[in-house]
């Protein structure tokens, strides 16, 4: 992996996904969801994007797009300065790989662990049996597993074991960028850290760059380097990793890390708080977050502000009217 | 690493014996004794028919006016003669021979189109899925028989067209089955990692979608070929398919029709035939179908029963159930595992004897250790509301038991939360379902222990008394609210329901109540909530819900399974916040399952850590989040991140927790643990008091804030050889 010259590795621009929509056959119209709201991201070389936000948010949306399994309704994708959003899944998937929640169900029940794993080398790679071979080796010990798993079939495998696999067929096809959609929430608590530990780790060893999604602050508060927060199809916050987590500017970001349950600490009771989203199918027009936000006002009920820098330095930028104060 | 080398030659051991326990679909099919038959004969039928150019058999279509009408059992002409005097032997094999083929042909083509047709229908979706499936609707529309004649008709008669009709008649059958399968297989997050991994979609149909749609072919085609047979022969009957002078089994039907009254053995020979052949297939066919359902296969097809069986002549620790709390002496010691091998029971026996100067683990005495010193003194005289004693819960499947739950103590006072930790698989849900014999059975067995509720022995309760138990004085919140509310009834009426299953009060109270619940639970809008669908309400919504289904009769024990875990952080907040304030308020009690430890420590009073069917550490929850005694605790809280702590090392707990039903001799953790000596693996190790509140099931405990010796720590490594990192990012 040579480093690319472009600063930006991947440049997300206005992306946005509506589902539905349209008219049937009878030309009644059919009810419009916007999953993802033009969102714009810039991903560097290197780096860990953390991608927090709950369910319902979009994240996953954004991840699958960012990989090409959905295409955007709106916006561009480009890598290294190359559009790739009309390129489909091939295009994207030979530079930015996935992988899944759910280990066991994203490999096939009936191919071995060799069949899974050579299909990227060969069908990205084009490479021949021999080189596959070669490489399918060092793959697995690469991700702590042993080679004669490679004859096995899925359900042989433990839940972390599976998962390891799951990063294994990711990294086959050598990309520069790896989306992880949840790669540890279905994991049990004890195998978590195995997960964590060896992406770590391959992160290091081959120059990787990720983008990880996730609703457990705890992890992503350990494993990212930048966080972009989700609410509702739109980011609110982004900003360095340790600078989030110590000051966030946006009430939603505030009321995501207060929520977060840590061993011996009582959490902080967010009064009223019913943690209901708007209805997708009739957004309000201002700030999605308004009406469970205890500073919100007019303002924010008319427009939703645009994601800007606010008084915390140019990395650190906030959708919002009325940031929380930095904390006395 | 002499650990992890030990903890992997197990797993492989493991493995291989798990893949010869798991029956081949071979030996499934042989088990069935009625599919067995129909192989059987329809072996014996192939054969006959296979061999029919070297047996020792007449000419089928000479004839011999001379000998014609021969009776069954004539010389030279063992199942007599036809009307042209052909020998019926030699027409019967050579028609079976035909009929079959033209049936397998037939059936064959109908599931390559029809399976063709369904996987594009399936995967493509969207228009070329409505266009292709509109067709297959026409197709159906006809009746069969018709089509088959139209086809026929326009094809000209003779036994290839014929089979070309049956097979395009049959196709719409195919195409319909597959493309239900395919639907669902296409959308299946194995599918994108095909994608990403390249593929194009013809070579994700084929490597990827059909090796998971054949056995579904398999089954149909199986159950369809009699069929089939039966149909060729219904237009050959006809005269529309084998021409003469050949035989198949239809035409010779027909033959025998014209001379029926003269001789009724011609067309009955065949129509015998028909029937032993089509029998056959079906039987085989019905064998094949339920030995490839996975559901059949894993012996889920009986309806649970009621409530969980409770092994007769189960043993029963001796002591009480809750009624003289803190009186305990060592007989409330957990009995012992009942019907294991005799050297086990021996270990266990030679261990109690030994344990019996012990401290009592299982009694109430843990209690007043284990709440605060205030609660010590009220609770001498305050009935436990759940006093659980040795309770082993197994699954009995085929030769293995599964010791899900191995000798469990749980003890919970009125207004009391009690959190039961442990990784998926160590039996905390096993233990909690037990309660109120919600295990299914079979394979479940509750084979040893009591259930104290406020006295009573569960165990020996009535069905009627678990019935009136149930959703009244105890109730449950389960993980996922969505598959545990009805999908078709408002969440009104299912609360009105709860309330009127175990109060005599009309609709109108009850439906004031289930409002005044709504609002106890802090559901916004609460009446107009009533007539929502559970699918219309958001996740925290749906939860709050059930909560208030669980509160409808006043309980007095709440058990609460994973009730957070599916809920966004924020939503989890107030839904703890909310069944502790009820909890405290109602002085109910509470039994929280959970996994994560930040959970915990916001809602329970106490902690029981479970591993592998076994409590091994309890005590209040501050200490064991702080300075737990058992190794495993520490290494389980070790092993999450922790907000506010992004520098914090992570280390795995290395290797997988034992199978249940192979549990090693002593502590079940030692093959994971960093302090296992040989000690370790030994005997019963009792759950004692180690220090302060805490009580542990371990041998070399940790002492108050020693953090697990770091040297030992890097060296080990994890079952699969993997070299632990420690993160210091």
């Amino acid at each position: 992996m040579n480093t690319s010259p472009d600063p930006s590795l991947i440049e997300i621009r206005n992306l946005a996904r509506t589902f539905g929509g349209g008219r049937s056959l009878f030309g009644t119209k059919k009810p419009e969801l916007t999953a993802v709201r033009g969102v714009s991201l810039d991903l560097e070389k290197g780096e860990t994007l953390g991608v927090v936000g709950e369910s319902g948010c979009g994240k996953s949306t954004l991840a699958r797009m960012l990989v090409g399994l959905d295409t955007p309704s709106r916006g561009t994708i480009r890598l290294s300065g190359e559009n790739l959003t009309d390129g489909g899944t091939r295009a994207l998937a030979r530079r930015v790989q996935y992988v899944f929640q759910d280990p066991v169900s994203s490999l096939n029940p009936r191919q071995t662990i060799r069949d899974i794993l050579e299909a990227p080398m060969r069908h990205l790679l084009g490479l021949g049996s021999r080189e596959r071979k070669e490489r399918l080796e060092r793959l697995i010990e690469d991700v702590n597993l042993r080679p004669e798993f490679l004859e096995r079939y899925p359900h042989e495998f433990s839940g972390g074991q599976a998962q390891r696999i799951g990063i294994a067929r990711a990294l086959a096809a050598e990309p520069a960028v790896v989306v992880l959609d949840e790669p540890v929430s279905a994991l049990d608590v004890s195998v978590q850290a195995q997960v964590l530990n060896l992406l770590d780790r391959l992160k290091r060893e081959r120059g990787l760059t990720y983008v990880f999604i996730s609703h457990d602050l705890a992890v992503v508060e350990s494993v990212a380097t930048r966080v972009a927060v989700m609410y509702f199809g739109e980011i609110v916050e982004t900003a360095p990793a340790r600078e989030m987590f110590r000051a966030p500017l946006h009430p939603y970001t505030k009321l995501l890390i207060d929520s977060a349950p840590v061993p011996n600490r009582k959490r902080a009771a967010s009064a009223g708080d019913s943690g209901e989203l708007p209805d997708p199918y009739d957004p309000p027009p201002g700030c999605p977050f308004a009406p469970r936000c205890p500073r919100a006002d007019e303002d924010c009920r008319a427009a939703m502000p645009r994601l800007e820098a606010k008084d915390r330095g140019k990395e650190h930028l906030a959708a919002c009217c009325h940031p929380t104060p930095r904390r006395a | 690493m002499t650990s992890a080398a030990t903890t992997s030659d197990t797993k492989a051991q493991t493995t291989a014996r798990e893949r010869r326990e798991r029956p081949s679909t071979f030996a499934l099919i042989l088990n069935n004794r009625l599919a067995a038959a129909g192989l059987v004969v329809l072996g014996l039928i192939v054969v006959t028919a296979l061999a029919a150019p070297i047996l020792p058999l007449a000419d089928p279509n000479a004839t011999d006016p001379a000998s014609r009408l021969a009776p069954l059992f004539s010389e030279n002409h063992l199942l007599g003669t036809d009307a042209l005097g052909r020998d019926m032997l030699s027409r019967l094999v050579w028609g079976t021979r035909v009929s079959l083929v033209v049936g397998f042909s037939a059936s064959l083509i109908a599931a390559l189109f029809g399976s063709a047709i369904g996987l594009t229908a399936g995967y493509a979706g969207g228009r070329t899925d409505q266009i292709l499936m509109r067709l297959i609707d026409l197709m159906m529309a006809f009746p069969y028989i018709l089509l088959a004649l139209a086809i026929v008709a326009i094809l000209g008669p003779g036994l290839v067209n014929a089979l070309y009709a049956i097979a395009i008649v049959n196709v719409p059958f195919f195409a319909r089955n597959i493309r239900g399968i395919t639907v669902g297989l296409a959308r299946r997050e194995f599918v994108d990692a095909a994608r990403l991994s390249g593929k194009g979609p013809l070579r994700i149909l084929w490597s990827d979608i059909l090796p998971n749609v054949l056995p579904t072919i398999v089954i149909t085609l199986s159950t369809t070929v009699g069929w089939m047979i039966l149909e060729t022969a219904g237009l050959s009957f006809l005269g529309l398919g084998a021409q003469p002078p050949q035989a198949d089994l239809g035409s010779m039907l027909g033959d025998g029709r014209k001379v029926m009254f003269t001789a009724p053995t011609i067309s009955l020979v065949p129509g015998l035939m028909i029937f032993l052949i089509v029998m056959s297939i079906n039987l085989i066919g019905d064998g094949i179908r339920d030995a490839l359902d996975p559901r059949l296969r894993s012996g889920a097809s009986a309806r649970p029963s009621f409530r969980t069986r409770v092994a007769k002549g189960r043993e029963t620790p001796a002591g009480d159930t809750g009624r003289q709390p803190g009186k305990a002496s060592g007989s409330v010691h957990p009995p012992l595992p009942a019907g294991i091998s005799p050297t086990r029971g021996e270990i266990d026996r030679t261990e109690t004897s030994a344990a019996a100067d012990l401290p009592p683990c299982g009694g109430d005495a843990r209690q007043g250790r284990g709440g605060s010193s205030r609660s010590d003194k009220d609770d001498q005289s305050v009935h436990p509301t759940l006093a659980v004693r040795g309770l082993e819960t197994q699954f009995h499947i085929g030769q293995s038991v599964y010791r899900a739950s191995n000798g469990v103590d749980l003890t919970i006072r009125p207004g009391e939360c009690l959190g039961l930790v442990g990784e998926s698989g160590s039996g905390k849900s096993v233990t909690a379902m037990s309660i109120m014999g919600l295990v299914p059975s079979p394979p479940g067995v509750i084979a040893g222990g009591r259930i104290g509720f406020k006295g009573e022995d569960l165990t020996d309760a009535s069905n009627a008394r678990i019935r009136q138990l149930r959703g009244g004085a105890v109730s449950h919140v389960f993980q996922d609210p969505l598959a545990t509310l009805h999908p078709l009834f408002s969440v009104g009426d299912q609360i009105v329901e709860a309330i009127r299953a175990h109060q005599s009060l009309s609709t109108r109270e009850a439906d004031a109540k289930a409002r005044d619940l709504l609002d106890l639970v802090r559901v916004p809008n609460a009446a107009q909530r009533m007539k929502a669908l559970p699918h219309e309400l958001s996740g925290g919504l749906r939860q709050r819900v059930s909560i208030a289904m669980a509160l409808a009769n006043d309980p007095e024990l709440i058990i609460a399974d994973e009730p957070t875990t599916a809920l966004d952080v924020t939503v989890q907040a107030e839904v703890l916040r909310l069944l502790d304030g009820l909890r405290r308020d109602r002085n109910t009690a509470v039994l929280f399952i959970t996994h994560d430890f930040g959970v915990v420590s916001e809602i329970a009073d106490r902690v029981a850590v479970m591993y592998a069917g076994r409590i091994v550490e309890t005590g209040p929850t501050a200490e064991i989040l702080t300075r737990p005694a058992h190794p495993y605790t520490r290494m389980l809280i070790d092993c999450v991140p922790v907000m506010g702590e992004p520098g914090r090392r992570l280390d795995a707990v290395p290797g997988r927790p034992p199978a249940v039903n192979r549990l090693p001799a002593g502590c079940a953790f030692a093959d994971r643990c960093p302090r296992v000596e040989s000690d370790c693996r030994r005997g019963e190790i009792p759950l004692e008091e180690k220090r302060g509140n805490l009580e542990a099931r371990c041998l070399h405990p940790l002492e108050a804030g020693e953090a697990l010796s770091g040297d030992v720590r890097t060296a080990a490594t994890t079952s699969d050889g993997t070299p632990r990192h420690g993160r210091s990012a």
